[in-house]
């Protein structure tokens, strides 16, 4: 599995390097910098619903607690960023504390419309909060952050930053899944009673990968607060929360890379589908930025109804069964040259003239 | 604190409470029957509104003809959902039931977007838009017909429970599944039955409190989470606490505007919401042995 993953891991790296070199276009670096930021929530967010198995469609708070302490701080106290945004974490995980602890002994949909709830409240605060927030308006002038005496002025420069956490926040993932706290979280997710049998803290584990996903969530608020100069309460409705949800789902819930694709996807869908709209116009149909909820929507709904392990599981276990196709007809084939008389066994390598139908057991 | 005042923030709860007293109805029944909250029971609200302004205010069809339309609309949209994203589900899991029915209300929210538009919809009152004068407060007649039909679907919902058969093989599936099925119960068309009414249920709601809102597309998240906390803070499958719930939700928020500040007022409902969840997740009417049963 560390073999697989650091596969993954130093393809990752290599693309990041690669990338602003191919891409100099600032407004698509720009598109990857918000791709990363989103990863990074997705990530938390993944280790909690996919590993834990709790689920949350409230994670847009806590990216907005972010984005608002870096932002407050900053632009109105002063601080410099980082103090900021680590205050600003502090924050975040005082409120998913909170929030935890209560919440996190609720199930399924209690779950699902407490966090949904908590996000509401959230952003009716900063919305309302004027004197604190600047509500509706939102904050300006939030600086840059420097790293060793470099400004992060530049798009390239701050797109290294933010995927180089983004590679972090993937390494220290994987490393916490294959832990012991990682074991005992998806023991939790199986049954919480059997868990608890075998003397796993569920309560405290459950609300320690919330605290998590939370930091995880409220970095990536600061980042995009510094990236951006400036927020306002639009960005962080309960519908991003959804989306953040989307991502995840879409993706795969049960696998860190599941929530990286999806994170990718979704964020680089709506630049996806202005570029094509050119060529949908040819077709008559007049594609606007508009249609992009009803898209997410029906992405949601597609691979929620027909893949509900996410594109990345589904899209390997497609690969697995071209992979196996080609395994057995190469069997198949040397079988035929030896001469081997067919067993007539129905399993075995001897099937392996049955359509796709008849392999499913390999995507397993 | 006038008296007058709070006559006049009593009107204002009540008006709205009945609709998060329907839209908890809603909830209800489709949790009675399938074990999920259904996340896009909000937009079942915004949909009734909207098709009923496209009928009245466009079409200029007569008010009652388009009533019934609408309520036919909602209901021809609960038996779509339930059918095509519900029932074709082989293995549900919690979680996945929860992301189909916030992925139905994307598309749900995404579609009335294209079709209506952005902008928030006038419609004309039912009767009259002035105001009655009552001891010094006002009412709108409006007000009344939302009480009103709120009193009727309540007691049509008591005669379909009681009286039909129908209604009483919901029961039987809401009280036990498989000893229902074993009676020759069809469960899964009572799954239908129950997306189809809870839709009917969220249409009337949408069509009562259009003319004193003005419905948009982005509003149904917001009606569905206070629908959500009045059939959680009146026990969860309680249609008669959801009743008094959502009116109690309606009045508390509109006192909370009126004497706290109006620009948190979409957040006493929530913080009242958790408040439950967190403290009594049975509901002020929930039997605390029962509902020790449920899954919370």
């Amino acid at each position: 599995m560390i073999g697989k993953n650091s596969v993954g891991l130093i393809i990752l790296i290599l693309s990041v390097i690669i990338s602003p070199h191919i891409i100099t276009n600032d407004y698509y670096l720009g598109s990857l910098i918000f791709t990363g930021l989103n990863i990074l929530v997705c990530i938390g967010l993944c280790l909690l619903m996919g590993y834990a198995g709790q689920i949350s469609i409230g994670h847009g708070a806590f990216v907005a607690i972010g984005a608002y302490g870096a932002g407050i701080l900053t632009a109105n106290y002063g601080w410099s960023p980082w103090p900021a945004m680590g205050c600003s974490m502090l924050m975040a995980v005082f409120v998913a504390v909170i929030l935890g602890i209560p919440a996190l002994r609720l199930k399924g949909h209690y779950l699902a419309m407490a966090t949904l709830g908590f996000a509401s409240i959230v952003h009716v605060v900063s919305v309302a909060a004027v004197d604190v927030t600047g509500g509706p308006s939102g904050i300006i002038n939030i600086p840059r952050p420097d790293l060793f005496g470099y400004l992060l002025d530049t798009d390239t420069r701050y797109f290294y930053f933010v995927w180089a956490v983004v590679i972090i926040g993937v390494y220290f993932a994987f490393n916490l899944i294959d832990s012991r706290v990682g074991r005992g979280l998806r023991a939790l997710h199986g049954s919480e009673d059997a868990a608890a049998s075998l003397g796993i803290p569920v309560t405290w584990y459950k609300v320690q990968v919330f605290i998590l996903s939370a930091v995880y969530a409220s970095f990536s608020g600061s980042l995009y607060a510094c990236y951006v100069n400036y927020i306002d309460p639009g960005p962080f409705d309960v519908s991003y929360s959804v989306l953040l949800i989307t991502m995840v789902a879409v993706g795969g819930l049960h696998n860190i890379w599941g929530a990286l694709t999806g994170a990718v996807v979704l964020s680089l869908l709506p630049e996806f589908l202005s570029f094509i709209s050119d060529y949908l116009r040819l077709f008559g149909i007049r594609y606007q930025q508009d249609y992009n909820t009803l898209v997410y929507g029906m992405i949601l709904l597609f691979i929620m109804l027909f893949l509900p392990e996410g594109i990345f599981s589904g899209l390997r276990g497609l690969l697995d069964r071209i992979f196996s196709v080609f395994k057995k007809s190469g069997q198949a084939s040397l079988e035929r040259e030896s001469a081997v008389p067919s067993s007539g066994q129905s399993s075995g390598p001897s099937s392996a003239g049955k359509p796709l139908g008849g392999l499913s057991g390999h995507d397993q | 604190m006038n008296l007058i005042d709070i006559i006049q923030f009593l009107f204002m709860g009540i008006q709205r409470g009945c609709i998060y007293a329907m839209v908890a109805m809603g909830f209800n029944m489709i949790y009675n029957a399938t074990g999920i909250i259904n996340l896009a029971q909000g937009e079942f609200v915004v949909l009734g509104g909207l098709m009923m302004v496209s009928l009245t205010m466009t079409l200029h069809l007569p008010m009652v003809l388009a009533f019934v339309l609408t309520v036919f609309f909602g209901v021809a949209a609960g038996i779509l959902m339930e059918r095509l994203t519900i029932n074709p589900v082989k293995q549900p899991t919690v979680l996945r039931l929860v992301i189909i029915t916030v992925a139905v209300s994307i598309i749900t929210k995404g579609g009335a977007m294209i079709f209506w538009g952005k902008g928030s919809h006038y419609m004309d009152h039912f009767s009259s838009a002035e105001p009655l004068d009552f001891y010094g407060a006002t009412i709108l007649p409006q007000t009344l017909w939302i009480i009103g039909i709120l009193l009727l679907v309540v007691a049509a919902y008591i005669f379909f429970f009681n009286f039909t058969m129908a209604g009483k093989c919901m029961r039987a599936c809401a009280i036990n599944r498989d000893a229902a099925r074993l009676a020759g119960i069809d469960d899964r068309k009572m799954v239908m039955l129950s997306f189809a009414l809870s839709a009917g249920i969220g249409a009337i709601a949408g069509i009562i409190i259009t003319p004193v809102i003005q419905m948009d597309y982005g509003r149904g998240a917001m009606l569905g989470l206070k629908g959500f906390g009045a059939a959680v803070l009146g026990g969860l499958g309680n249609s008669t606490g959801a009743v008094v719930a959502g009116i109690l939700l309606g009045v508390l928020e509109a006192l909370g505007a009126g004497y706290i500040s109006s620009h948190y007022m979409d957040a006493i409902a929530l913080v009242i919401l958790l408040f439950v969840l967190f403290v009594r997740p049975s509901g002020i009417f929930g039997n605390s042995e029962a509902m020790r049963l449920k899954e919370f």
